[in-house]
Formats: C-alpha cells, sequence, structure tokens
C-alpha cells in the first residue's frame, strides 16, 4: 500500500487545482486520472472564457490548460495518467486499476474531482451511428481534427450547446438548425447571438421526433411541443443531416462519493446526485472533499478555485499551513468564486425567467427565443450609440460575469464599474475611440463591433471579430449578414487586422451602405 | 476517398499528427495517423458503423467519444470489446466489425 497525504481523483481542472494547492504547501500529492492525457475536457474548449482577469477571462480553455499542467509540474505534484479508481473505502483507501493490476492507496485526504458525464433524451432512432453527445463532437474535431459530420442538427441550447454549435462552424461543418424543447435559450445570449449570425435557425420549443436512417443517420424530423412537451402532430419539419448532437446538460459522476459512505443528497439545482459539503467541498466524512463539478454542475472557471479551496482546506487540516494564512487566502478565492457567481446566469436564478437587467432594461424576448436581439430592441443598450467617428457597438444585452472589455480600452470609452456583471456602457458621445480594436478581440462573446458611421460618403464601416478559414483579404467581396443571418447586402472588405494579442481573433472591417450600418454584424463569401 | 479531416483550423492551427500508417477494417486496407484512436481514423474516412448488437442486431458507432458509453467497441488485434474511441492506432492494426461480441457475423 502507497500512502500520500493528499490523493485526488481526476485531474481536470478542479483536480489539478486542488493538488496545486496542496502540494505548493509542501504536502506529498498523487493525481489518479483514467485517460492517458491530463486536463479534463479543458483541452477540447478553444473558446475565451468569460470573467475577469482573475478568472483567466478572455484566454483560451486549452491555453489555461497548458497553464495549470506547467503549475501542477512546477509545484511537484505527480500525475498517474491511465489509472482508473475503482473503489473508495473506510479510511480513505482506494483501489485503482493502473499497469494491469488492481493497485492499493491510501491518503490522508483526498479529493474527488471527477466531473461530469452528458445527459440524453431518448427518440426514435437514437442509438444510430451518427447521433453523437456534444463532447463526442468536441472531442473528434478539437482534439482529433476529425469532423464529427458534414451537415449536423444541435439539440440543446444551453452553453454546451451555443458553443459546440459555433466550434462546429469553425472547424468547417454545417449547423442545420438548434433545436430545444425548452421555451427559451439556456445558454449565455451572447453565444447564441454569434451562431446566428452566421445564418443557423434556431428552434424553440421544439424536439426530436425521429432520426431517420437504417445503418446511420440520413436525416432528422422535428416537431413543435406542447406545454407537456408532446409533439403536435402536423408541426414536423424535416432536415437532411448526416449527424444530431445532443447537449442536454450534464450530471455529476458521484459514485465513488456515494461509495464512499458520505452524506449525499438528490438535487436538480446542482445537476443530480451529489455529496453535502460545506462552503470548501469538504464532505460528511472528515478531510474528504469534492470539488468541481461532481459536487455540482458549473463551468470550468468555478471548477478551478473550488478545487484551490478545497486543496488550500485540505493542507491546513493537516497542519500544512497556518491558520490566518489560509483564511486570508480562502477569503480570496471565495471573493472570485462569488463573482462567478452574480448576475442572470447565477445558480440561484436557474429556470427563471428574467425579464429587465439590472440596469432596468427589457431583456430581448427575441434573443431568448430566436437567438438574436432585434434592430429595435438593441437600441436599448448602453453599449450601442451612434456618434460621430469610429466607436465600439457593444451588443451585450444581459448581466454575465465578464468585463476584460473594459481593460482592453486603453481610452477608457467603456465602463463596467466595479460590478463585474453591470452592462457595459460606452462613453455616449466623443468616447475617443482610436479604433485600436482591443475591446473587439477581448470580448469573449464576440458581441463588440466597431462602427464608424461616416466611413466614406454613404458609407458606414463595421469592424467585427472573425475566426474562421479562409480569411478574405483586402477587396474581396462578399454579403453582409444581419444579426438573424439574413443576406442583406453587398459588402467590401477594406481592412483585415490579425495580431498576436487578438489570439486568433481576426478583425474584419466590411464597408456597407449606411442603411445597413445598423444592421450588417457578419460577413459570409456567398457562392453565386 | 471521403475524408473529414481538418486541414487547417482557424483557432488550433494544423492538427499535429503522427505518422501515416496503414491497417485493416474487416480485411480492408486503410490509413490513419499512428496514435489518434481508431475511431478518429475510422470515422475521417468516412466509417460509421462499428458493431452489431447483439440481440436486436442494431448498428452502432461513436456516441461519446472518451471511453465511457462503450457503443464504438470493435475487435482490435482479436481483441472484443475494445474501445476504439481511446485506442491508439498503430501500423498493421486489424480492425474487425464487432457482431454481437465476435467478428463472426452468427445471423
Amino acid at each position: 500500500m502507497e500512502r500520500y497525504n493528499l490523493i485526488v481523483v481526476g485531474a481536470g481542472p478542479a483536480g489539478l487545482s486542488a493538488a496545486i494547492e496542496a502540494a505548493k504547501r509542501g504536502m506529498s500529492v498523487m493525481v489518479f486520472d483514467e485517460n492517458h492525457k491530463p486536463g479534463g475536457q479543458l483541452f477540447k474548449q478553444i473558446h475565451k472564457f468569460f470573467g475577469s482577469k482573475e478568472h483567466k477571462a478572455k484566454i483560451r480553455g486549452f491555453n489555461i490548460g497548458e497553464e495549470l499542467l506547467k503549475e501542477a509540474s512546477e509545484a511537484g505534484v505527480q500525475v498517474k495518467l491511465n489509472a482508473t479508481v475503482t473503489g473508495i473505502f473506510e479510511n480513505k483507501e482506494l483501489t485503482v486499476n493502473h499497469d494491469g493490476a488492481i493497485h492499493h492507496y491510501k491518503g490522508d485526504s483526498v479529493i474527488i474531482a471527477t466531473g461530469a458525464a452528458e445527459n440524453m433524451v431518448p427518440f426514435e432512432g437514437w442509438t444510430l451511428p451518427g447521433v453523437i453527445g456534444a463532447g463526442a463532437a468536441q472531442t473528434m474535431m478539437n482534439l482529433h481534427g476529425v469532423r464529427p459530420g458534414k451537415r449536423i442538427l444541435m439539440l440543446g441550447s444551453g452553453n454546451v450547446g451555443l458553443v459546440v454549435s459555433f466550434q462546429l462552424l469553425q472547424a468547417g461543418c454545417e449547423v442545420a438548425a438548434l433545436v430545444d424543447a425548452a421555451p427559451r435559450i439556456g445558454g449565455y445570449g451572447v453565444h447564441a447571438a454569434k451562431v446566428a449570425r452566421t445564418g443557423v435557425p434556431f428552434y424553440l420549443g421544439y424536439t426530436i421526433k425521429r432520426v431517420i436512417g437504417t445503418e446511420k443517420v440520413e436525416g432528422v424530423e422535428i416537431g413543435k411541443v406542447d406545454e407537456h412537451f408532446k409533439i403536435i402532430p402536423g408541426t414536423e419539419i424535416k432536415f437532411d443531416v448526416d449527424t444530431v448532437c445532443v447537449a442536454v446538460g450534464l450530471s455529476p459522476m458521484s459514485q465513488l462519493l456515494k461509495m464512499s459512505g458520505c452524506k449525499m443528497e438528490d438535487n436538480p439545482r446542482r445537476g443530480g446526485q451529489v455529496p453535502i459539503v460545506d462552503e470548501y467541498g469538504e464532505t460528511s466524512v472528515e478531510c474528504l472533499f469534492a470539488a468541481g463539478d461532481v459536487s455540482g454542475i458549473e463551468e470550468a472557471s468555478s471548477a478551478m478555485i473550488k478545487g484551490r479551496m478545497a486543496g488550500l482546506r485540505a493542507a491546513y487540516k493537516l497542519g500544512y499551513t497556518e491558520e490566518y494564512i489560509m483564511k486570508d487566502t480562502e477569503a480570496l478565492y471565495a471573493k472570485d468564486l462569488d463573482s462567478l457567481r452574480q448576475g442572470m446566469f447565477a445558480p440561484s436564478n436557474r429556470g427563471k425567467l428574467i425579464e429587465k437587467t439590472d440596469e432596468g432594461i427589457p431583456v430581448s424576448m427575441n434573443l431568448l427565443t430566436k437567438g438574436f436581439v432585434s434592430d429595435e430592441e438593441i437600441e436599448q443598450y448602453p453599449g450601442v450609440t451612434h456618434q460621430k467617428g469610429i466607436h465600439p457597438v457593444i451588443e451585450c444585452t444581459q448581466n454575465i460575469p465578464c468585463n476584460p472589455c473594459q481593460d482592453a480600452c486603453k481610452k477608457n470609452c467603456i465602463k463596467i464599474g466595479a460590478c463585474i456583471t453591470s452592462l457595459p456602457t460606452v462613453i455616449p458621445e466623443n468616447c475617443g475611440c482610436s479604433g485600436c480594436g482591443m475591446c473587439v478581440a477581448s470580448c469573449s462573446g464576440q458581441a463588440i463591433f466597431l462602427v464608424h458611421e461616416d466611413f466614406e460618403p454613404g458609407f458606414t464601416s463595421i469592424t467585427l471579430p472573425y475566426e474562421f478559414l479562409p480569411l478574405p483579404e483586402k477587396g474581396t467581396v462578399g454579403k453582409a449578414l444581419s444579426r438573424s443571418g439574413e443576406l442583406l447586402c453587398d459588402a467590401e472588405i477594406v481592412s483585415v487586422k490579425s495580431a498576436g494579442v487578438f489570439d486568433h481573433t481576426h478583425l474584419l472591417t466590411m464597408k456597407v451602405p449606411n442603411e445597413f450600418g445598423n444592421k450588417a454584424r457578419f460577413w459570409k463569401l456567398v457562392k453565386e | 476517398m471521403e475524408t473529414q479531416r481538418i486541414t487547417e483550423h482557424p483557432i488550433l492551427g494544423v492538427p499535429e499528427k503522427g505518422a501515416l500508417v496503414t491497417f485493416t477494417l474487416d480485411g480492408k486496407e486503410m490509413q490513419g495517423y499512428e496514435g489518434e484512436p481508431i475511431a478518429a481514423a475510422l470515422r475521417a474516412s468516412g466509417i460509421l458503423k462499428h458493431r452489431e448488437t447483439a440481440k436486436l442486431h442494431k448498428p452502432r458507432g461513436i456516441f461519446c467519444a472518451i471511453g465511457r458509453c462503450t457503443d464504438c467497441v470493435m475487435v482490435v488485434d482479436g481483441v472484443p470489446n475494445t474501445r476504439t474511441c481511446i485506442t491508439a492506432l498503430k501500423a498493421g492494426m486489424k480492425v474487425q466489425t464487432q457482431y454481437g461480441c465476435s467478428a463472426e457475423k452468427s445471423w
């Protein structure tokens, strides 16, 4: 039997963060993970994260993963891969399957950070090859460089469904539709808007009736649901697709915790069967902790903080850190975590319909039901102004914990203030914008545009974030698309800016006739 | 041949791959990159069906792609129930469609 001060199960964002905190304080730490690479799901996350600087906002998930691995190795964390923890017993003893045999370990403290698994909904044909989890799509395209399909229908409008739809487009797939039985989009409005403006139609209040095909997916039929989520006959719509992606939530993989004998509860707000934990993640079994999605579904940024809190607490309990240091550090982490749990999408608001922003502005119902804010609605938000010269137009319409745009603007045109969830405000007159585009590239939601309403006589220029290939050259004429993805007019690219600091977000500037200046929000090369 | 491979990705660039190797699927020569999951090599070549279920003989393929669901299992080098989504491809591998628990179709 091998013994460690701390054993962590799971080398994802929570587990690695916990291990780092403990190892930095001199504990012997071993992390087991059943996969052949560490990092959990972080390396599939190619989008920029939300939050503030403290939360590593505007950094892409896989880069955060690299930083975490580096920090873990510097702290002396050992990670054993291809090692499946098969059991946890009294006195925090574990059995682990690796190198072809079962091995026996004991931890003075144990942190379970096993994460979550994807939920599924059964429908006719759901077992056919070509029906996959959204996570599978991410794995295939972002880790292995293989497109999961050519033409895809996405079921689920939570952040996973929205983000993966966008990633499918980036990988060169076509997304035929985004479907959800719920009446309103579950994820961030900015994630929905960046998918909608490329022309993907949203079907809220619809679900999959059946998948067509005998050997593989050849098509899918969706239908509108009534108040009991039953499909209303006659409302069916058929799509020719070769792949159906399912993104209908996650469930904690809490089996080991259940086996440990700690107190559990069935809590739908936390995603299902979860351990009862205190504010540091400690379960009813002393020195047995849970961190990350296994103790309640959130996202990677909060998982990393929860991991750090659990690791720190374990260090304190075993005498590896002084009480005052523990308390100070814990207070910092608690503050970071609290700020991530604010705003409209806070865990406490789950399932609630919020009709007004904190500023008292009505929430766009078009955004919640169709994926885009209407041209009329957009005018009421404080990031949308009309002024002489180039200026940012910030189409950020929900209170979410995110503020990199404020830091990005060196001219102080953009204000969010102390409250991280406030809507960004653009100084209404002569804001002083230099047109540098840092705000456009810094916005994880791709919701910032630079608009120059008197670019040329009769023409407005619009600078937009662009993360697709091929990158057009200056002078290319394509089509401008509206917020809803509708083709508006011809649009010539007048500038393409790329820079290391933009981190693969290119700034495309197109010019459109003035009448489309406040409508055009995407550019596409359309083959006649 | 149909390919689903991404040659260049706007964020990730050109995918890093091992050496191009040959393997067989039900005796037919196929190509893939060493070290990538067998399932990725198959998907890249347009193969979706990995097996047929024992009782109802229904086709199955990749579902979770992270080794949890076991829907993508095949007979690999004679070993049935091999999770192809987490098993690395090697040159000369013998991959077979799995019928029930065997490479022999008994129906």
